[in-house]
């Protein structure tokens, strides 16, 4: 198992300089880093500021430069808020893990529930809304989800029953003075939470749904009955734990997708996380932030790849990992 | 040339599979709704209650009435009447990323799969890339590079949408290319072309559709939220994403209701479009299971 680990990590440290290379080229080839600078009077500035970034190298020069500098963590300096890049985005990871953490608990939960009762309760009533329901989830927008919900559970509520405090908040994660896990911290969760999970919730439970269906019609869940295994029994340890690992494939494979929801969540709830900064980073042209944002991202969904591996492998022992 | 595996009695595959979707009532349902739904974007110049940015200052935003059935916006437009202008440009984006992608993806994927090889390898591990960024973050970096016109965000989000078709393609391609027909034909003399699209492209035709719609679907949502992050289709243009994306502001306020219905039109587009997929999967494979 740690020699797979190992030998998967190793194999995606190529992929992941690729991804670097390529988005290298067309992130120079898109942006100037110099944009602030060209109005200056001075013209010495322009050139000053050149050679000190290294403009006036080769392309696959200043990459190499840029490598050597990423990994010896030196990240640059953000032209936005002349900051050190390193830091705003270890700063940035902190609300976006709590998000991941909490929507993926959430999503998983949820999601588990739905399939394993929609397959059991097959085509029945609730088995269909749920049904209904999921192909709701995944047809809207997230976004247009978020506002609506900041819409009828924050703003309304608070209208209706004329309320000074809404219910549940949606701007950031604590309210000013607070921090740490208490009340408050859940209030400003429900909301970012719901938006982020909302189309993988659906996605998963179909899902699930499917595989525990498969594993209900399985020849050892009928053996299991013949036997007179009792049915809470099938149901949680023959059918559950067979159809767990697929489903564990499928939410580490969505990483990404979660990732680029966490762009919008967090504009809509202005949650100073990853997404915000990319957001920032991208309409103000500070490319310093870009690239780096974008192999920290990258890293993590190959992480999350991983994972799905090696879940896989401890959930359903006929996969040997070598 | 048989496009369907199971023919029952004298009905030929064709036949037998528009019997099984219009047996699919969702599908039915989702074809005759998307019908209307273009129709009336597409017509609209005939349809809509008001001609399209008709203005009417002294009215301003009033909410849904007998007058104005979805109500009007801040500079007194007819709500529906907008709705209906701008769908014409999703639904069209929809349909262009879905065609697009599909045909790059399907060659990619074809040739990626039947030729093999380093070049099938070097394709292949190039999908791989977009899959471990997230693709919001590269169609947002794209598109504030190249500017937002239709034609572009039609391109861009056509670029990233292939990869999935691709991968499923030359899936089914490499299944395909130890089949005895696949060896037949070789036998005979025929060419890697012929073979490609006289042999293999009928028996892939089921996944392709089915990929259409797909495509279509989340092209749509995209560009809905491309539009909410500033780089979707941009104004004086209108699409549903970019009137929803102006309707965002209006949380909390007594014009919200403008913020519903560009989320429930494309809402009611993809539900139709995904249902007729759903009945084009278990219309072209019916040993298929149904997920």
């Amino acid at each position: 198992m740690l020699t797979y680990a190992v030998r998967r990590v190793l194999l995606s440290v190529p992929i992941v300089l690729i991804a670097s290379f390529v988005l290298f080229v067309a992130t120079r080839a898109t942006f100037d880093p110099l944009g602030k600078l060209r109005q200056s009077r001075d013209p010495s500035v322009l050139h000053r500021e050149t050679i000190r970034l290294g403009l006036d190298k080769s392309v696959p020069e200043q990459y190499f430069l840029w490598l050597k500098g990423f990994v010896t963590g030196d990240w640059g300096v953000s032209t936005r808020t002349g900051g050190d890049v390193r830091k705003m985005i270890l700063q940035a990871l902190w609300p976006t893990l709590q998000l991941i953490f909490w929507g993926i608990v959430f999503a998983v939960i949820i999601a588990g529930f739905i399939a394993i009762y929609s397959a059991v309760k097959q085509y029945s009533l609730a088995d269909h809304t749920l049904t209904a329901l999921s192909y709701v989830g995944i047809a809207l927008p997230a976004f247009w989800f978020g506002l609506v919900l900041i819409q009828l559970l924050a703003v309304l509520p608070r209208q209706q029953f004329g309320l000074t405090d809404p219910l549940l908040y949606f701007v950031g994660l604590h309210s000013p003075g607070q921090s740490g896990f208490n009340l408050d911290y859940l209030r400003h969760l429900v909301l970012p939470v719901l938006t982020l999970t909302i189309t993988l919730v659906a996605m998963w439970s179909r899902f699930g749904r499917a595989s525990m269906l498969d594993a209900l019609g399985s020849e050892y869940v009928r053996t299991a009955r013949a036997k007179g295994v009792p049915r809470r029994r099938i149901l949680l340890r023959h059918a559950a734990r067979n159809s767990l690992a697929p489903f564990v494939t499928v939410v580490a494979l969505d990483a990404a997708l979660l990732f680029g929801g966490l762009v919008v969540t967090e504009q809509i709830y202005s949650i100073p996380g990853m997404g915000r900064l990319f957001l920032d980073s991208l309409l103000t042209g500070d490319v310093f932030v870009l690239l780096p944002w974008l192999l920290v991202v990258a890293a993590a969904v190959v992480v999350c790849n991983l994972i799905a591996d090696i879940g896989y492998a401890i959930l359903d022992p006929r996969v040997r990992l070598r | 040339m048989s496009t369907g595996t199971a023919s029952a009695g004298q009905i030929s595959g064709t036949r037998a599979m528009l019997r099984r979707f219009r047996h699919h009532r969702l599908a039915l349902a989702g074809t005759v709704v998307l019908v209307l739904l273009v129709v009336a974007c597409f017509g609209a110049t005939w349809i809509a209650p008001a001609k399209q940015g008709v203005q009417d200052l002294a009215l301003g935003p009033t909410a849904p009435s007998w007058a104005h059935l979805l109500g009007t916006d801040e500079l007194g437009r007819d709500y529906l009447s907008e709705l209906l202008y701008a769908g014409r440009m999703s639904l069209a984006i929809g349909f262009f990323v879905a065609v697009v992608a599909t045909v790059v993806g399907t060659a990619v994927g074809a040739v990626a799969g039947y030729v093999g090889g380093v070049v099938g390898e070097v394709i292949m591990r190039l999908t791989d890339l977009f899959l471990i960024v997230p693709a919001i973050a590269i169609l947002a970096l794209a598109l504030n590079g190249l500017g937002s016109s239709p034609v572009t965000i039609v391109l861009v989000l056509s670029g990233i949408s292939w990869t999935y078709i691709a991968r499923v393609v030359r899936s089914q391609v490499l299944s395909l290319r130890e089949k005895e027909f696949i060896d037949a034909a070789k036998v005979t003399g025929t060419s890697t072309a012929r073979i490609l699209v006289r042999h293999m492209l009928p028996n892939l035709a089921g996944i392709i559709t089915v990929n259409i719609s797909l495509a279509a679907a989340s092209a749509i949502i995209v560009e809905s939220t491309l539009s909410f992050l500033g780089f979707g289709v941009q104004p004086p243009r209108t699409s549903w994403g970019n009137m929803l994306s102006q309707a965002s502001g209006l949380v909390g306020t007594p014009q919200v209701y403008l913020l519903y219905f560009p989320g429930l039109f494309i809402l009611v587009t993809v539900l139709c479009v995904n249902f007729i997929g759903d009945g084009l999967r278990d219309a072209l494979d019916p040993q298929g299971r149904q997920l």
